[in-house]
């Protein structure tokens, strides 16, 4: 975790000289004190951390610590009070790679960036997906939202990705309400994915689905996320899920982040009286 | 502009009312947007509305503009459908006799401001005449985005992939683009408009348009503007171009073969006859072969 304390410029400026040095090294997505509070205890404050691509980073903790709010702010779709986001836009090879400011780009900058380089998975899938539209419709409209206008490609890249992630591809115009849990869950995955994103945000994407279904979708999220190199942020309060998926942990209580460090280790060595708590509290069988 | 002084004086018999019914402030307010909507072709300028003596969905927009716009040189055309002589038409066109006193024609050519209700002439509009239309339902993305605060965003930001969704679920589902009226078009390369409910065979009448074409929601209060000469592109797949509809037998009264025809059922036991929609053009067509 980041301890150094920066305001934002310095953060700006610090991220710049970085980038002339070796961008290489530079975190694909940079957190840097970041605080949005509703009232004292409700939000997230002072939260610092680096992403670095292909990394799964997990936040974990109970209801009502900040864990959502912080996800939607650094998915760009909350303003934070204070603090910065930094995100390393194009190719970290290439010569085109720049460190871009969150809040500081212009919003339509934003909401390009969320609908090609990024994907929300939400934990309701009718949020995150268009339920009045057939599913090939769904994971085609961030194809045309980019520009392609080609209707047999943007088919037959859909048909692809239904298969990819395990639905019938004859399902291709049927409704999203006319599908289970799991599939619409899986649909939404697609829908994210198909732009071939470099960062995922997830929120409780298991949360409501059988044991069954929760499994066969945590095997696909980790064939994905390492055949395609995903970058992944997920929020989830199932201790089990973050340590089957996430490389590292981030233990919040209470709008603070109590600990953070590999997930094993947080697990397995609880540090934070909260984290022992929260990890003895789950059912042994 | 005519001060208000000689414009109320002029109108003898208005029983109390301006020269074209709406006062001259509201006018001004409606010319001010007018301007705003001609400069940002395709724009939506949202103005305000006002009470006129006929329900919302008859051309309240239509004519509030209508009134805003004309003078006393004008003659004024008004279609419904394509057809001089249907109720709506009827009566909005005495409407501007009565309070505006001028000459109203049923020849395209002769008109200088055409109202339409969900056509645009056969008859190619010449430079110098204004083609007012009205309109329902003025944002192309409200099938899919309810909330007026999201449409406005995604127009400012051009975000417009959503409306090629609509087209690819048509083509999912039917085969075909099967959105036959209120066919989206790209304006000026900018904005995505929806026409007014044209039939799509409408569509390429409005690219390159020597006419002034404005368009008026009433109830929706939103004014919005095609100006001459301006590119108005329908939106379309590569592998699924845009196309207009086509009919398999002429016009049975007049035997055109290029314009929009109605399908006319004329007895109890199913016969039907397709006849032009444009009551004028049928009109010049059987007089040519007279």
């Amino acid at each position: 975790m980041n301890q150094r304390v920066l305001s934002a410029p310095e953060a700006v400026t610090e991220a710049r000289q970085a980038m002339t040095i070796n961008i290489q090294e530079q975190p694909l997505l940079s957190v840097q004190q970041l605080t949005k509070l509703y009232a004292p205890g409700k939000g997230f404050a002072e939260v610092s951390f680096d992403l670095y691509p292909g990394e799964v980073l997990g936040i974990v903790g109970e209801s009502g610590s900040g864990k959502s709010t912080l996800l939607q702010a650094i998915s760009g779709r909350l303003a934070p009070d204070e603090g910065e986001v930094l995100y390393l836009r194009g190719n970290a090879d290439s010569q085109l790679a720049r460190v871009v400011s969150l809040y500081q780009m212009a919003e339509s900058q934003r909401r390009q960036l969320l609908r090609t380089d990024w994907g929300v998975v939400h934990q309701h899938p009718l949020d995150g997906l268009r339920p009045r539209v057939s599913a090939g419709g769904n994971i085609g409209e961030r194809l045309m939202a980019v520009g392609q206008r080609h209707y047999g490609n943007i088919r037959a890249q859909a048909r692809q990705w239904l298969q990819d992630v395990e639905i019938p591809a004859d399902r291709i115009d049927d409704l999203p309400v006319t599908f289970s849990g799991g599939m619409q869950q899986r649909l939404q995955i697609a829908r994210n994915l198909v732009t071939h994103p470099r960062l995922i945000f997830m929120d409780e994407p298991t949360g409501g689905l059988d044991v069954s279904v929760q499994a066969r979708l945590l095997d696909l999220l980790r064939r994905l996320v390492s055949e395609l190199g995903l970058a992944v942020i997920i929020v989830t309060h199932d201790l089990a899920v973050a340590r089957l998926l996430a490389h590292r942990l981030m233990v919040m209580k209470q709008s603070r982040v109590v600990e953070t460090g590999l997930t094993d280790q947080v697990l397995d060595d609880p540090q934070h009286p909260y984290t022992q708590l929260l990890v003895s509290s789950v059912l042994q069988s | 502009m005519m001060s208000s002084q000689t414009m109320t004086q002029a109108g003898d018999n208005n029983h109390g009312y301006n020269y074209a019914y709406l006062d001259e402030q509201t006018k001004r307010m409606i010319r001010r947007a007018l301007l705003k909507a001609v400069a940002i072709p395709g724009y939506q300028v949202p103005f305000g509305g006002r009470e006129m003596p006929m329900p919302y969905g008859w051309g309240t927009g239509g004519v509030q503009l209508t009134a805003a716009v004309i003078g006393r040189d004008d003659t004024l055309k008004v279609i419904d459908q394509g057809a001089d002589d249907t109720t709506n038409a009827v009566s909005i066109r005495s409407f501007f006799q009565q309070v505006a006193q001028v000459k109203t024609t049923e020849v395209t050519t002769d008109a200088t401001l055409i109202q339409t209700r969900h056509r645009i002439p056969e008859t190619a509009l010449q430079a110098g005449q204004i083609l007012v239309y009205q309109v329902p339902i003025p944002e192309p993305l409200r099938f899919i985005e309810p909330r007026e605060t999201e449409t406005r965003k995604m127009h400012a930001l051009e975000e417009y992939g959503i409306m090629h969704v609509k087209l690819y679920e048509d083509i999912a589902r039917y085969g075909h683009i099967a959105t036959a009226y209120a066919y989206p078009v790209r304006v000026n390369g900018r904005y995505i408009m929806d026409p007014s409910p044209i039939p799509k065979f409408d569509n390429p009448k409005m690219d390159m348009m020597p006419a002034l074409q404005l368009f008026g929601a009433g109830r929706e209060k939103r004014i919005y503007a095609i100006p001459p000469y301006t590119r108005v592109k329908s939106l379309d797949f590569e592998d699924h171009p845009f196309d207009v509809q086509q009919w398999d037998e002429p016009c049975d009264v007049c035997g055109s073969t290029d314009s929009f025809l109605d399908e006319v059922v004329t007895d109890d036991r199913g016969s039907r006859v397709f006849i032009c929609s444009d009551t004028d053009y049928c009109r010049q067509q059987q007089e040519k072969q007279a």
